[in-house]
């Protein structure tokens, strides 16, 4: 057996594919990943008026089963896992005990007794850790089971009429946020009607040897929809006209899901203790003391990561995200306000501005999502 | 990847054409890969006063901005009036219609630290 070089990315089930498809392929948190196949905003665009194909195999999955696996993630996790029907999924946090978070995650319930947890890829190790030690004491079995999976994602309004063909299941039997067992092109998988770009779109959980088998078989079946190959360059611009936040920018260890205007992920009301209940009820009680709000970019010059938000020519945040949306044709970015700022600048016209490399660019606040999908959910 | 052989190049992945006194310069192709989709190229006006290797413009792009540097020491006599319009030119023609700057050299002398075609290439097969 060969010793993984811990200096080298790891190859998903798919690399293949994506050297065949010419990808431009990067290191994200120690995956080699594709960023883009051609033109990360004709990716962006394909996602939006016909579908996308990713592979995000990166992602880390995690089981937790057992009698005791509801009772361990509501005690481990914000969030109610215990009220969630089998075959549904939702979307929460691990948080420290001081309330800060320490990833986003979803959780699908795939029995009363089996719930798989899913992990960014650069947590993986640390959720790992966390939940192995916050279930000791509940009758409960947690496993790394990433390398058990590929996750390949299909996205955009016509994810639906591509996959339906191929798919053992009725996709309009499976609602929004729910998952269950199919085959696709033959091959056993799990099927969820989750994602992470604002289309409607699923997720499939295929064995690492199906991988290639499944991809080909969208790619063929959606080659006269419109499907495109879409990186994780274009996966950043969908989610951030989609409003959705990303570790590492607008979440990390000094954030509170309240901070993040995510306070509705954190469950109060549930029975029982959970790790961070008492900072959290702190924080929910306790003044916003910052704000996640959406910016439009007044100029082409793109507000981005790290640079000061500034109200009347004070700085009073900090962009989180930002990149030039295709859908909306300006620059858009996430940051955190002060909120006395915030306030001020929603009934102002202006006085809001980025500092962009030294140079004061206005800007004007806009409700988050930037983008909503006009097509209803099931 | 195009590197074509009649014209100079930087290690800051310009490239340059002199004819009568005029320096053309663009980013190359290796740059307009290395960037992506380029949204908006910021360049100096006509009558700036540019110093070889001194940045003197961007180019942004969905995920990251470069800086131009100028090649030569000179003053910028144009810049591209399409670009603004239409800056994914530097993708699709980096050497042709996505020009950036014509420059008039200060001086006869050919500039020092140009690269060949051949040198580049040696660069960019390093980069990789």
């Amino acid at each position: 057996m060969t010793t993984p070089d811990p200096a080298k990315p790891r190859d998903t089930p798919l690399r293949g594919v994506h050297d065949r498809l010419g990808a431009s392929m990067t290191d994200f948190a120690g995956w080699l990943m594709p960023l883009r196949y051609h033109s990360e905003t004709a990716e962006h665009r394909a996602v939006r008026t016909a579908a996308g194909l990713f592979d995000l195999s990166h992602m880390g999955e995690i089981s937790v089963r057992g009698p005791g696996a509801a009772a361990a993630l509501d005690y481990a996790l914000v969030g109610e896992l215990s009220a969630v029907p089998p075959g549904r999924a939702r979307y929460t946090m691990i948080c420290a005990a001081d309330g800060g978070i320490l990833d986003d995650l979803i959780v699908y319930r795939l029995a009363a007794e089996e719930f798989l947890v899913v992990a960014n890829a650069a947590n993986t190790g640390v959720v790992l850790a966390a939940l192995t030690e916050r279930a000791a004491g509940h009758d409960a079995g947690v496993t790394d089971q990433t390398d058990g999976y590929a996750l390949i994602a299909i996205q955009g309004p016509a994810a639906a009429g591509i996959l339906g063909p191929l798919a053992s299941v009725r996709l309009d039997g499976v609602r929004y946020y729910a998952s269950q067992p199919a085959t696709v092109a033959g091959r056993d998988i799990l099927l969820a009607r989750t994602g992470y770009t604002g289309e409607d779109g699923f997720e499939l959980f295929t064995g690492p040897a199906d991988a290639e088998h499944v991809w080909s078989a969208l790619a063929a079946a959606g080659a006269g929809a419109g499907l495109v190959p879409a990186g994780l360059a274009a996966r950043d611009t969908l989610r951030l006209e989609a409003g959705m936040p990303l570790y590492g920018n607008e979440l990390g260890p000094d954030i509170t899901p309240f901070d993040a205007g995510l306070g509705r992920v954190v469950k109060l009301g549930k029975a029982g203790d959970f790790v961070g209940r008492d900072a959290l009820a702190a924080a929910a009680a306790a003044a916003p003391r910052r704000v996640l709000v959406g910016l439009l970019g007044g100029t082409r010059r793109v507000p981005r990561h790290g640079y000061p938000v500034l109200w009347d020519g004070q700085r009073c945040g900090e962009v989180t995200s930002g990149a030039p949306s295709p859908t909306l044709g300006v620059p858009i970015a996430m940051a955190y306000l002060e909120p006395a700022a915030a306030r001020a600048a929603e009934t102002a016209a202006d006085g809001l501005a980025v500092d962009v490399r030294g140079r004061a660019e206005p800007a004007r606040l806009t409700p988050l999502p930037f983008y909503h999908r006009t097509s209803s959910r099931t | 990847m195009s590197i074509p052989e009649n014209l100079m190049y930087t290690a800051e992945h310009e490239w340059v054409a002199i004819e009568g006194g005029v320096a053309s310069v663009g980013i190359t192709d290796f740059a307009q890969q290395a960037l992506g989709d380029v949204v908006y190229v910021s360049v100096p006006a006509a009558g700036t006063e540019v110093t070889a290797g001194e940045p003197c413009g961007e180019v942004e792009s969905t995920k990251s901005v470069s800086d131009i540097y100028s090649p030569v020491d000179g003053e910028v006599l144009e810049s591209n009036p399409e670009i603004d319009d239409d800056p994914g030119l530097v993708n699709t023609d980096p050497y042709g219609a996505g020009w950036l700057l014509k420059i008039r050299l200060s001086d006869d002398a050919e500039p020092a630290g140009l690269l060949t075609a051949e040198e580049y290439t040696a660069l960019t097969k390093e980069a990789e």
